[in-house]
């Protein structure tokens, strides 16, 4: 009520939404994801995912144009104004640019990405085109915010349900042919790359039923329960898909799985110590180059044990890496101690990959020839038999890392988390906490490198760099600080995702900076948020 | 009522205490300079402090006998004429100059709102591809003038992007936890230099040459490019510009109130959500200008060159005392000449092989151990009260 009063008049509004509609139209275009998404079909060759993107910018121009407090006409007036205009910037801007040639210095700017940007069309049809799809789809977002809320959710659950099934064709693919046997129903459900109209049939069908099944569910279920049975849910799938489907499915949980390993160690420093480590890859590293160092086929290696024994070598080496890390910046803290971390992480880096490292761990050649584990006297070769063990030790670290939280120990690091100086006056000692979860978090770190190393068999220093942590910390932002399931989703979303829509992996890195800045903003809690921070925040 | 007053409901509470992180400064009772009395100090010492401050100080012992190793080591090993470390020392400078405007970002934001601005090296950026869309036509003109309005343009670019970034990713977060702006500001960073990359491709760019800039300068034993000069005369005429802005303007003087005390300057009627903007559009001005003299000097930018220059700049922030404007400049400086002397001064001596791949090395591990051991900098930090 308040911000009515003082919000913005309608017009100035409509005037607003209109125009930053249409420069991020503009944007997407310029920077070139509009290009890579228009190449990609979702519903039977006539809407592709960069019309999608566009439909949605307009759409979200509409939402926010509809102010309530115009009535209900009065509001999809102005949301259908705020669309025309968003259209009328948006097709105009990409006019000049494309009389303006400007392709030499912006290289997303395409003749061929304009013509798709604009519709095919030149001049005034161009112009008129964009304003009325954009009015049109501005209408319906102000239409959508008018809806009672269930229809909203409803149309939200079908959206994601055409967009997941289109998306992840490959998986459903392999899924659904090592389930059902044969081939025979994949054209009828996909033509090329994306859906065809019985498959968005099926998949708004899919969403609907996902819906309803929702909602049964949170008529009945406490919310306790309910993350009982995700957790199940997810421990299911986790085991079940792979199985069910090919070697690179496996290969990509594994990775999800690594992640959340790593995750599972961030998190205890940051989520529950609240210690925000941008060095956090260098354990990570150390895990790696243990292993290869004691079991790898190479003139670098210092033993030939089995992974089995170099397990435990490398966890206590990350840990005491940890150690030695954590002690000089125990005082160091909040932005100050990211920084500090991020430029150790950084020196380990430069010493790793320069001449004078050379003769003990590679240099930049890195080491080659690390053997794979073995079971029984037999090694695991194929993706599944390693993507298990990656799924145990993620397990147990997970289960060490619930434990944790709920001991004496995590009730420290939270206390302490929320202030030091009240923490140490209730008797915590902050140097013994803030060590142990230093030596904890890079312990679970180290076995991460160490499966990291032996799966893929050769390790170099390009695969320890800053992103390795910057990935860490986004899956955790996004599942949520603090929050052990937070961590799988995270990783699922963050790390799994990506593997699957591998044309838009130039733009991952700018996916994940508008992620972090939309969950810190619109639900900094995350996705699956730890019930005690979900309180306190 | 204005809309600045609402900072008088912030809890002061929020400022990390800094002071008891510098640690181990027991010493306060030596200046007496008696044996007793020293006999007494050291005793005192050691019964208060803990094994990490033990290890504290063995670390900083052990340190300070590498880095003498070091240079003595490299001192007997000569292997440089006088010329190359007068050459050195130029170049020192002009990375230093750059360094010295990048870091005034860091600082005057520090300042202003006790908040590291993760994403500044990325608005340095930013500003030397802002000026690379006009460069082409306007160095055609071949003037003088024309190099100036290149500055002008990053600058302007940089200044806007600075401005919006305070506008969407931290006012938001302004009166809440601390963690949140920081993440915020890393999905900026990646927002920028993956934008840069997407607009302009994935290879590096340059400005064409500049004829006005091109040729060397000679000074006794030396020949020192023109444009290394250059640079450093344009960024002395920055930073004093800056100074005049900040100490004799009304804007100037209402930034160094709000850096002071945010509450008490908004009794006194200053518009704290103004001042923060000004301070945004100040240190984006700088870091655009230093975007552009970069681009001069190095003939080359890409999208991701901001992180590493950005770490530097704010460890030469930190080395001059966050949120003390000259100390920063100082800090600037200082860093540059550290970087450009250390792999010959300090390396070469251990017979690392190719020291000069280390030279980021040599920041970064100034940073740190600035961090840990002096976090308040040389100079210390320009806070009249430490509010906890």
């Amino acid at each position: 009520m308040v911000r009515d009063m003082r919000g913005a008049a309608p017009h100035s509004l409509v005037l607003k939404a209109g125009l930053i509609g249409g420069l991020v139209g503009v944007y997407v275009v310029a920077v070139g994801v509009f290009a890579a998404f228009a190449a990609r079909p979702v519903v039977a060759q006539s809407l592709s995912l960069g019309q999608i993107m566009l439909l949605s910018i307009a759409l979200t121009v509409g939402w926010s144009a509809a102010d309530a407090r115009q009535g209900r006409s009065g509001g999809l007036a102005a949301a259908a104004l705020a669309g025309v205009l968003a259209g009328l910037v948006y097709a105009g801007v990409l006019l000049m640019a494309r009389e303006a040639k400007l392709q030499a210095m912006f290289v997303a700017l395409t003749p061929a990405a304009l013509n798709t940007g604009l519709f095919g069309r030149t001049g005034l049809a161009a112009l008129v085109a964009a304003a009325l799809i954009a009015g049109l789809a501005a209408l319906g977002g102000g239409l959508v915010r008018q809806m009672p809320a269930p229809a909203r959710r409803t149309l939200l659950a079908v959206a994601i349900a055409v967009l997941v099934g289109a998306l992840l064709r490959d998986l459903w693919i392999s899924f659904f042919a090592n389930l059902l046997g044969g081939r025979w129903w994949v054209s009828t459900i996909y033509t090329g790359n994306g859906l065809s109209w019985t498959g968005t049939g099926v998949a708004v069908a899919a969403g609907l039923a996902w819906q309803a099944l929702r909602m049964l569910g949170r008529r009945e279920a406490g919310a306790r329960s309910t993350s009982l049975i995700g957790i199940a849910l997810l421990l299911a799938a986790a085991i079940l898909i792979p199985y069910f489907t090919n070697a690179f499915v496996a290969q990509v949980m594994l990775l999800v799985g690594l992640y959340a390993l790593m995750g599972t160690g961030l998190n205890i420093e940051l989520g529950l110590a609240g210690l925000l480590d941008l060095g956090f890859v260098a354990f990570f590293a150390i895990g790696a180059y243990v292993t290869a160092l004691l079991t790898a086929d190479s003139p670098l290696a210092i033993a030939h044990l089995s992974f089995w024994e170099a397990l435990p070598i490398a966890t206590l080496c990350a840990a005491a890496g940890g150690f030695v890390f954590g002690l000089p910046v125990l005082r160091v803290r909040g932005d100050y101690l990211a920084l500090a971390t991020l430029g150790l992480g950084e020196i380990v880096r430069l010493l790793v990959v320069s001449d004078m490292s050379a003769p003990v761990i590679g240099g930049a050649q890195g080491i080659v020839g690390i053997p794979r584990p073995d079971l029984a006297g037999t090694p695991m070769v194929s993706q599944l038999s390693l993507y298990y063990l990656t799924l145990v030790l993620t397990c147990l670290v997970a289960l060490a890392g619930w434990r944790l939280q709920h001991s004496p120990v995590g009730r420290a690091w939270a206390a302490a988390r929320e202030d030091e100086d009240v923490a140490a006056t209730l008797g915590i000692d902050l140097v013994r906490s803030k060590l142990r979860a230093y030596v904890l978090g890079a312990a679970f770190a180290g076995v991460a490198g160490a499966l990291f190393a032996t799966t893929l068999g050769s390790i170099f220093p390009q695969s320890f760099k800053l992103d390795v942590s910057i990935n860490v910390l986004a899956l955790l932002v996004v599942g949520g600080l603090g929050s052990l399931p937070g961590v799988f989703v995270g990783s699922l979303i963050l790390i799994g995702l990506p593997e699957f829509l591998r044309e838009f992996g130039e733009y991952r890195y700018l996916f994940y900076g508008f992620l972090l800045i939309l969950v810190m903003r619109v639900r900094p809690q995350g996705l699956w948020p730890d019930p005690l921070q979900a309180r306190t925040s | 009522m204005t809309p600045g007053a609402s900072p008088v409901t912030r809890s002061s509470g929020e400022i990390p205490d800094r002071a008891a992180a510098a640690g181990g400064n027991h010493g306060a009772g030596m200046d007496v300079g008696k044996a007793a009395a020293l006999h007494i100090a050291l005793a005192d010492w050691r019964r208060r402090s803990t094994w990490v401050d033990m290890v504290m100080l063995a670390l900083r012992v052990s340190l300070l006998v590498l880095v003498s190793a070091g240079l003595l080591l490299s001192l007997a090993h000569n292997e440089y004429s006088a010329a190359d470390w007068l050459s050195f020392a130029v170049f020192g400078l002009t990375l230093g100059s750059i360094y010295a405007l990048i870091s005034l970002g860091y600082t005057m934001v520090y300042g202003v709102l006790r908040m590291i601005n993760f994403a500044h090296g990325d608005v340095f950026m930013a500003g030397a591809f802002g000026a690379l869309i006009v460069a082409d036509p306007l160095i055609a003109t071949g003037s003088l003038f024309a190099v100036l309005a290149l500055i002008a343009v990053g600058a302007a670019t940089s200044a806007a992007i600075a401005a919006l970034i305070e506008r969407v990713a931290y006012r938001p977060f302004r009166h809440r936890g601390t963690l949140a702006p920081l993440i915020c500001a890393i999905g900026v960073s990646f927002v920028l230099q993956y934008t840069v990359r997407g607009f302009f491709g994935t290879g590096s760019r340059a400005y064409h040459d500049i004829p006005v800039l091109d040729g060397v300068v000679i000074l006794g034993p030396l020949q020192v490019p023109l444009v290394q000069l250059f640079v450093i005369l344009a960024a002395l005429l920055a930073m004093g510009a800056l100074h005049l802005l900040v100490q004799h303007t009304r804007l100037g003087a209402s930034m160094r109130a709000v850096a002071e005390d945010r509450e008490t300057a908004a009794l006194m009627g200053i518009n704290a959500d103004r001042v923060v903007t000004f301070t945004f559009l100040i240190g984006g001005v700088m870091a655009g200008t230093a975007g552009v003299l970069y681009a001069l000097v190095f003939k080359q930018i890409h999208a991701f060159m901001g992180f590493a220059i950005g770490i530097k700049g704010f460890a030469a922030a930190v080395l001059g005392g966050i949120g003390n404007i000259p100390g920063a400049m100082v800090g600037g400086f200082v860093l540059g000449l550290a970087e450009s002397f250390g792999p010959a001064a300090l390396l070469s001596g251990f017979g690392i092989p190719a020291p000069y791949q280390l030279k980021d090395a040599i920041a970064y591990g100034l940073l740190v151990i600035i961090l840990i051991f002096r976090p308040q900098g040389i100079f210390g930090e320009r806070l009249a009260v430490k509010r906890m």
